[in-house]
């Protein structure tokens, strides 16, 4: 018997932690206590509801955003049955009456080419069709009418006019934050593209003096590095996808050093340490290498011995830990924020505000770059990449052996 | 048993464990040895890792016990837990890794964009985990009281303790280099007695008639009750006894017991005459390790065997701690190479517990009266062999149990610390992944405390049913099927894997006793819910065709499409 109740309890539990998730993720707001007077509490209940349908629609207007966030602006307008358009169709009908869906779609014309609201009736047969009167509101981003709001009633109503007019002007100002956004992700592309030219002038003509310079003493070396060239190169100009992988990473990296290391011969010292389980990962193009760079520069700063630079890879749950140190000048910490905030233009860090910025747009704000330094006191680098992430994807194969 | 080489054999494996796993083979490399230090793992060491995470106390103690209670017809589990991998190769290997998930949530998030789905699946990883958890733990306390006779909760502690410490502490770093150790570790601590053993056995004479017919005493034995259990004859017996039988205090008396059913009380002493048949025990509610729910089998043999081969072949799928060590291939292919050669490891291991548990019902019957079967593996050594050569051997295969708790206890952790600190608890960070390390252990441990003895492979076999019933329907539906829509699938997962976990729940607590349909439908729940699972998921998705999601056409080609094809450039050449 104790058996069994010992049973019931451990059953119970997961129960339990069940329901308690499921009280806090239902627990509305206007549960929290009796705030305020009946006029606040309708003013917190029409911002609560509004909050609600603006992830929705901050993501654009699209099918399955109309439909995510269409039964939210109907409780917000009180009204039998809304409808969400764009510019050449009805994307989602919520409520009663959508055999009215294709009368809407032809009256839809007008207000869309105009840019003005409207309100007509409908014409119906059945007798409890509780939707005989619509009004149209268009929705405008920049001066552009990209759709319209339809709020269907039993009868005319003025409240209803009006009410409508505010919901499209709001549901217009979500749909602007989401160019906003859409802008902002052109940028960081762009941004990325601008890095990726950024890396060859500098480099290639280094690399070529370099080479240049072993032609004659050392044909066979010359030869080699034309090779690693002819690799990072293809690597950095290649131009399909945004992602790759940490081996690739490391083998482009690997490359890159071989041609610094004909440069600066015994000065330059490496040493890596890398989990194989973390090669799969998929990070941003180009992330890495940057950094690589930024300790080489900054290893050999002003220093006449060898620099020492550490590169690890380490294994961490769900997550790839990448440390890559250096041994050398470092760095004002209050000039690498400044620089990191984008307040001064770098001379020497070129990358690494801009891989700052990248990780933290992939994979959001906690994953930026960890940087401790201090002047003299070389510098250290950590990235938290996850092994998973929604979107990021390498393209193509490892090439780890 | 002897306790004097066993625990320092235990002692070096957890010692063996920290350290691999902290430090093994993690040598710095300068860049001239680049391609040495980035190379990615191979099919065949991330198979050897698979294997040791995968092979569990069920394996290494259960199966040995099951074959020693019930005969060959448990010999169906070693090939459930054996072509549950070939159910994976077939339908889900490279699929799977090339979707990029890490976890069970992350696959679910990847294939249906729902973070609905997400967390369900979360919470399935978890439930699935702390299930499988249990009998590891469980184990480790069973091993260490035949070994050194210390309280059935010291093992479990000390193992939770050791794996709660180096997975908090972030020492399982090079864990594909640990679990590859452990497997290797393990196939030798049972092949090597296992040849002692068989060499010993030829020396008898090969015996073999104890593996059809019910095991017998080859000597005169006394048998010790620690507890007071039902004994049910078919005919006569007559036994020498010291102690209370049916209330009666005797003290060395010779007693004709009738057929039929006799109480033995706590602490009696019944010595067997040779060539007497083992009766059978019956323990009522209070099941020991040994009495396996496989006792209900006896009425509805055919319900149960194809229960149990639905929950082995269709639950290895969703083993998180499995999944997850496929993301270490670096591609598909490779890990359908994995795949296979886990069929092989896996198959070769599995050949053995057969031979202990087949010796164990010649040389060591009593164990099914006593309730330790689970430590047929452990005992056989001594009985056998005896001297040092048998201590010796006798550590050796309690230093691989150890591997094996502390292995899969591990493994297990680290994926339900892993899914609790990023779907569960509120924010990341290393503070919470420790939180999260503690919680995944906590649990388990309590409820072993708290539900006592069930048979260790019957526990798995219930993780097994679970697992099935949840995750199977979605790995295999989202893999293969365009038209799963998030409700479904949330849907199928709640109803198949739901029951699935209610029955299970519910045997473990006794309920509805032992024996008749009830029982048995609720023991061996995968026949029933792995089809509902799938039914509710198909059904529910149909009637909301409009939730399919958007990107499910690019998702699926990627699942299916072999890397290769997504680059539109050439590979660099061989180089000269």
């Amino acid at each position: 018997m104790s058996g069994f109740l010992a049973g019931l309890c451990v059953a119970a539990l997961p129960l339990l932690a069940a329901g308690f998730w499921l009280g806090r993720r239902t627990a509305r707001p206007e549960s929290q206590g009796g705030l305020g007077t009946p006029v606040e509490h309708a003013t917190f209940q029409t911002l609560h509801t509004a909050s609600l349908a603006a992830p929705p629609l901050r993501e654009g207007l699209t099918g399955e955003t109309a439909r995510r966030s269409a039964r939210t602006l109907r409780s917000l307008l009180g009204t039998d049955a809304l409808c969400l358009a764009d510019d050449h169709d009805v994307l989602v009908w919520d409520g009663a009456g959508s055999h009215h869906r294709a009368e809407v779609r032809e009256r839809l014309a007008g207000p869309l080419e105009t840019g003005r609201g409207e309100a007509f009736r409908l014409d119906c047969d059945a007798p409890d069709c509780p939707v005989r009167w619509a009004v149209v509101a268009p929705l405008t981003v920049d001066d552009r009418v990209r759709g319209a709001l339809v709020a269907c009633a039993p009868r005319e109503s003025a409240v209803l006019l009006r009410a409508a007019g505010e919901v499209a002007r709001w549901v217009s100002v979500q749909l602007e934050l989401a160019d906003l956004d859409q802008s902002r992700t052109r940028l960081i592309e762009a941004e990325i593209k601008v890095l990726r030219a950024q890396i060859s002038p500098h480099f290639i003509f280094n690399s070529l003096a370099v080479i240049a310079s072993f032609v004659r003493t050392d044909p066979e070396r010359a030869r080699e590095l034309l090779l690693e060239f002819a690799d990072f190169t293809r690597y950095s100009f290649r131009r399909h996808g945004e992602f790759t992988t940490l081996a690739d990473e490391l083998h482009a990296i690997d490359h890159y050093l071989a041609l610094v290391r004909a440069r600066f011969g015994d000065r330059l010292s490496v040493t890596l340490q890398i989990a194989p389980e973390v090669l799969p990962v998929a990070l941003p193009f180009l992330c890495l290498q940057p950094l690589v760079e930024n300790a080489v520069k900054h290893g050999l700063e002003g220093k006449a011995d060898t620099c020492r630079i550490q590169i690890t890879a380490q294994d961490a749950g769900a997550e790839a830990l990448v440390v890559i140190e250096d041994d050398g000048a470092g760095m004002d910490p209050a000039l690498l924020r400044r620089i990191l905030a984008g307040e001064v233009s770098p001379s020497g860090g070129i990358g690494l505000s801009n891989v700052d910025d990248r990780l933290r747009q992939v994979y959001g704000d906690d994953h930026g770059l960890v940087i401790e330094t201090a002047v003299g006191a070389g510098m250290k680098i950590t990235a938290r990449l996850p092994k998973y992430q929604p979107g990021v994807h390498s393209a193509g194969r490892l090439t780890g052996t | 048993m002897n306790s004097g080489y066993a625990v320092p054999a235990v002692a070096l494996v957890v010692v063996a464990t920290v350290l691999v796993g902290a430090f093994g083979l993690r040598i710095s490399r300068t860049t001239s040895d680049f391609y040495v230090a980035s190379r990615t793992v191979g099919p065949r060491l991330n198979a050897a890792a698979i294997s040791g995470e995968y092979l569990s106390a069920a394996s290494f103690l259960g199966i040995a016990g099951l074959v020693l209670v019930q005969g060959p017809d448990m010999l169906w589990y070693p090939v459930g837990y054996t072509a549950g991998y070939l159910v994976l190769l077939l339908f889900v290997a490279a699929p799977l890794r090339r979707s990029g998930a890490y976890t069970l949530p992350d696959f679910a998030e990847a294939r249906l964009a729902s973070q609905a789905v997400r967390r369900l699946a979360g919470a399935f990883v978890v439930g699935v985990g702390w299930l499988y958890l249990l009998p590891q733990l469980q184990g480790a306390g069973l091993t260490l009281t035949v070994l050194t006779g210390a309280p059935g909760m010291l093992g479990a502690v000390i193992v939770a303790v050791v794996v709660v410490a180096t997975v908090a502490a972030g020492g399982m770093r090079s864990i594909t280099f640990v679990q590859a150790f452990q497997y290797w570790l393990k196939l030798t601590a049972l092949l090597v007695p296992a040849l002692f053993l068989v060499l010993a056995w030829q020396g008898d004479g090969a015996p073999t008639h104890a593996f059809e017919e019910p095991p017998a005493f080859r000597h005169q034995r006394s048998v010790r009750f620690d507890s007071t259990l039902d004994l049910m004859l078919d005919r006569p017996l007559t036994v020498t006894v010291s102690g209370t039988v049916d209330g009666r205090p005797l003290e060395g008396t010779r007693l004709a017991l009738p057929a039929g059913v006799h109480r033995i009380e706590r602490g009696t002493r019944l010595t067997f005459a040779e060539g007497s048949t083992v009766p059978a025990a019956d323990r009522g509610g209070q099941a020991g390790m040994s009495t396996s729910l496989a006792a209900g089998r006896e009425e509805r043999p055919l319900y149960a065997t194809y229960g149990l081969i639905l929950a082995t072949f269709l639950g290895t799928m969703g083993l998180p701690h499995v999944v997850v060590r496929f993301y270490t291939s670096p591609h598909g292919v490779a890990a359908r190479r994995t795949t296979v050669a886990v069929l092989v490891l896996v198959g070769a291991f599995y050949l053995l517990p057969p031979v202990y548990g087949a010796l164990g019902r010649l040389y060591a019957p009593e164990l099914t009266l006593t309730g330790d079967a689970d430590a047929a593996v452990l005992l056989l050594p001594e009985r056998l062999i005896g001297g040092l050569g048998g201590e010796l051997l006798g550590a050796l295969v309690a230093g691989g149990a150890f591997a094996a708790f502390l292995s899969t206890a591990s493994g297990l952790t680290m994926a339900v610390a892993g899914v609790l600190t990023q779907d569960v608890l509120p924010a990341r960070g290393v503070p919470h992944f420790r939180l999260g390390t503690v919680l995944a252990m906590a649990v388990p441990l309590a409820a072993s405390v708290l539900v006592g003895g069930l048979p260790v492979a019957d526990a798995v076999g219930l993780a097994f049913a679970v697992s099935a019933s949840s995750f199977c329907p979605l790995l295999v539906l989202g893999i293969w099927w365009r038209r799963l829509t998030p409700p479904g699938a949330a849907a199928g997962m709640l109803v198949g894997g739901g029951s699935a976990f209610v029955a299970v729940t519910a045997t473990m607590a006794g309920f509805p006793g032992t024996g008749g349909p009830p029982h048995a439908l609720l023991a061996w729940p995968a026949l029933w819910s792995v089809p509902l699972g799938f039914l509710t998921m198909v059904l529910v998705s149909l009637a909301t065709p409009g939730r399919v999601p958007a990107g499910t056409a690019a998702v699926l080609a990627r699942f299916h499409l072999p890397e290769e094809l997504r680059t539109e450039e050439l590979r660099p050449e061989a180089r000269a």
